[in-house]
């Protein structure tokens, strides 16, 4: 349904902007209806960056997003407006989402007059109430109320139901539980896994691996703009194959598995990988594009191809020799 | 016995009267002990860390004591808590990125702060370069300006800092929480590794990450609504729990490998009850599954088992 196709972004840095540094090289995935796709990446890998890229926020510098085969990029005015019908966001932070001096279901309000404004008071106050009701929240309880007077949960399941509101077919949920109490984070972590079983596509994206390998179908492991590993999520998790996807599920901190422990099994089933990406090293994030003091790359420093490891999985690493794979 | 807290009672003042933040904590920590301090936002549990160092001004001390190595520490007394910090008591702020000088070379701030504490920086130099060397920083960052070294870099040149003059207890708040999980994973093996290099004596790791705990801490304390719900070693608080409110907690974390698909994992219901008029008896009454009659009267903090402190009626028994 959402397509992402070879998109980049390159953002100017330096001064008068003469500089450009990449923030997402490349990056190709679907997201299909009944699905969620979990994009995970540490700080700087451009997981948010996609995110807005999708949500038409920032502009894409390559490539094209592509939504039930329309072109997104291109967009302007009117269409803008459809596209938001089908796409829609919800944040990391639920208290700076609202805006204190008005109550919390101005997002709800706003909706309708943006959307509905022909609707009967009503008809609309029936879609509240059954949108409220999807995300588990008791009408009563959220109405007429100031943000500060509802819980972070609340409030990130308001926004949600004011996504709701409209006919989502694509949820893009940027961290939408890491600023949420352990004890109701998992209930909005099931909410959007119930929201799945309604065909509507999510793209979560989070820092946070065991909380993608619970709710997810895909998995995208980003790396510094660039696509490291995805595929099907028990693929990712259960063969992790690129040496940054192994060093990063052996550094999550588990419940009932010690690190030494970890380390010991990566070490039985024979020594770690050392963990360095021949890709990075040549062309470190950090170093601006074009520019002074630029890297120079041309069309052969693109990075690694998308290899094939099996049927859905597929890794970027040059350290797997493309040649005895099949191509993706 | 490292540290000994009794009874420690800080509120925090409103113009709507006092938030009952930490209200009666009565707990010990062993030499060489670390001591994972867990909890929802808003449990005191960063009260209680930082009551052990330095009240600020909307935080009132209402009762209780605090014995660290057999001196009474005057926790209430802002100059006479002086004498102790950064010597036997020293912390490692939440957001130790920003926790440096941003316009001193962090050299130049480290001497200045061991003058302020009577040591000669030139004596303690070669100490500094050895750990600056252990936790793996290059030995010119004292040369440099923080802005100069990333989150993780500053991370752990602060816990250096923050443990030079080897204090017996380290308080470390939050200190993984900002943190990518790989340079999670470096600084809580520092940690531990300061424990056991003897730098620090004990430790208390506050954090809201059981999983980090797991991994890090001897013992776990749980908060709930600024009591004390239970104290045990890790291995027992994660597969072994007595108190309901632990038990709730600890199954609602998705683990890698756990799949919604095959397990779906449920919260706990309802909200922190609030602490300005906190409900009488046990606070987390209301969202207890097993709550009954008598858990209108507040339950004691007691031991249970060996090692293993609890406070809940269901645990110990209605009559006792």
């Amino acid at each position: 349904m959402l397509s992402l196709n070879r998109v980049s972004k390159y953002y100017k840095v330096g001064t008068f902007g003469g500089k450009e540094l990449a923030a997402v090289r490349d990056v190709s995935f679907d997201v299909d209806a009944g699905e969620v796709v979990s994009l995970i990446g540490e700080s700087g890998s451009g997981k948010t960056t996609i995110g807005k890229m999708v949500l038409k926020l920032i502009d894409i510098s390559r490539g094209s997003i592509t939504c039930d085969g329309q072109d997104v990029t291109g967009l302007h005015g009117g269409a803008v407006k459809s596209y938001y019908r089908h796409v829609q966001g919800v944040f990391q932070d639920p208290f700076s989402s609202y805006n204190p001096i008005f109550k919390a279901d101005r997002v709800l309000t706003m909706i309708r007059s943006e959307y509905f404004s022909d609707m009967a008071r009503s008809e609309w106050n029936d879609k509240v109430d059954a949108a409220l009701r999807a995300v588990t929240l008791d009408p009563g309880q959220v109405l007429n109320k100031y943000p500060h007077q509802l819980s972070g949960g609340q409030l990130q399941r308001l926004l949600v139901a004011r996504a709701l509101l409209l006919d989502l077919k694509i949820l893009v949920a940027d961290e939408i539980i890491s600023m949420l109490d352990a004890s109701t984070r998992i209930d909005v972590l099931n909410l959007l896994a119930e929201l799945k079983g309604r065909g509507m596509g999510i793209l979560f994206i989070t820092h946070d691996l065991s909380l993608g390998n619970y709710i997810s179908e895909k998995t995208v492991i980003l790396r510094h703009g660039v696509i490291a590993e995805m595929g099907a999520t028990d693929k990712v998790f259960g063969n992790p194959t690129h040496p940054y996807t192994k060093a990063l599920i052996s550094s999550v901190p588990q419940l009932h598995k010690k690190w030494a422990d970890v380390d010991a099994e990566i070490l039985a089933r024979g020594g770690a990988d050392t963990g360095t990406c021949l890709f990075h090293q040549a062309y470190p994030p950090t170093a601006p594009v074009t520019g002074k003091g630029a890297v120079k790359q041309d069309s052969s420093d693109l990075p690694p191809t998308l290899v094939k490891v099996e049927d859905d999985h597929y890794v970027g690493c040059f350290d797997l020799g493309a040649a005895t794979c099949q191509v993706a | 016995m490292s540290l000994q807290v009794s009874d420690l009672k800080v509120y925090y003042r409103t113009l709507a009267g006092d938030v009952k933040a930490l209200d009666g904590a009565t707990f010990s920590i062993a030499d060489k002990e670390i001591m994972g301090l867990a909890g929802e936002s808003g449990c005191g549990k960063s009260t209680l860390g930082n009551s052990l160092i330095r009240l600020d001004g909307r935080m009132r001390y209402v009762g209780g004591s605090v014995n660290l190595d057999g001196n009474e520490l005057p926790v209430w007394d802002n100059q006479g808590m002086n004498e102790f910090r950064f010597r036997d008591v020293s912390v490692i702020p939440q957001y130790a990125m920003s926790a440096m000088n941003p316009t001193r070379k962090i050299g130049t701030m480290t001497a200045e702060l061991l003058e302020s504490r009577g040591e000669k920086y030139r004596e303690i130099k070669p100490e500094l370069l050895r750990r600056i060397d252990l936790v793996g920083l290059d030995r010119d960052v004292l040369g440099r300006y923080p802005i100069e070294l990333s989150g993780g870099m500053k991370q752990r040149m602060v816990m250096v800092i923050s443990t030079l003059l080897d204090p017996s207890l380290l308080i470390a708040d939050e200190i993984t929480s900002a943190l990518d999980v790989s340079t999670q994973r470096a600084v809580a093996e520092t940690l531990v590794s300061f424990r056991d290099h003897g730098f620090v004596k004990s430790m208390i790791v506050i954090t809201h990450d059981v999983s980090i705990l797991y991994q890090t801490a001897d013992t776990i304390l749980i908060m709930y609504a600024g009591k004390l719900a239970e104290k045990a070693p890790t291995k027992t608080i994660i597969e072994g729990a007595m108190h309901p409110y632990t038990k709730m907690l600890i199954s609602s974390l998705p683990e890698v490998g756990v799949r919604y698909a095959n397990k779906k994992l449920s919260g706990i219901p309802g909200s922190p009850p609030s602490l300005l008029r906190p409900p009488v008896g046990c606070r987390f009454r209301a969202r207890c599954p097993l709550a009954f009659d008598k858990c209108v009267e507040e339950p004691p903090f007691v031991k249970v088992a060996r090692d293993h402190m609890a406070a809940c009626w269901k645990v110990t028994g209605s009559d006792a």
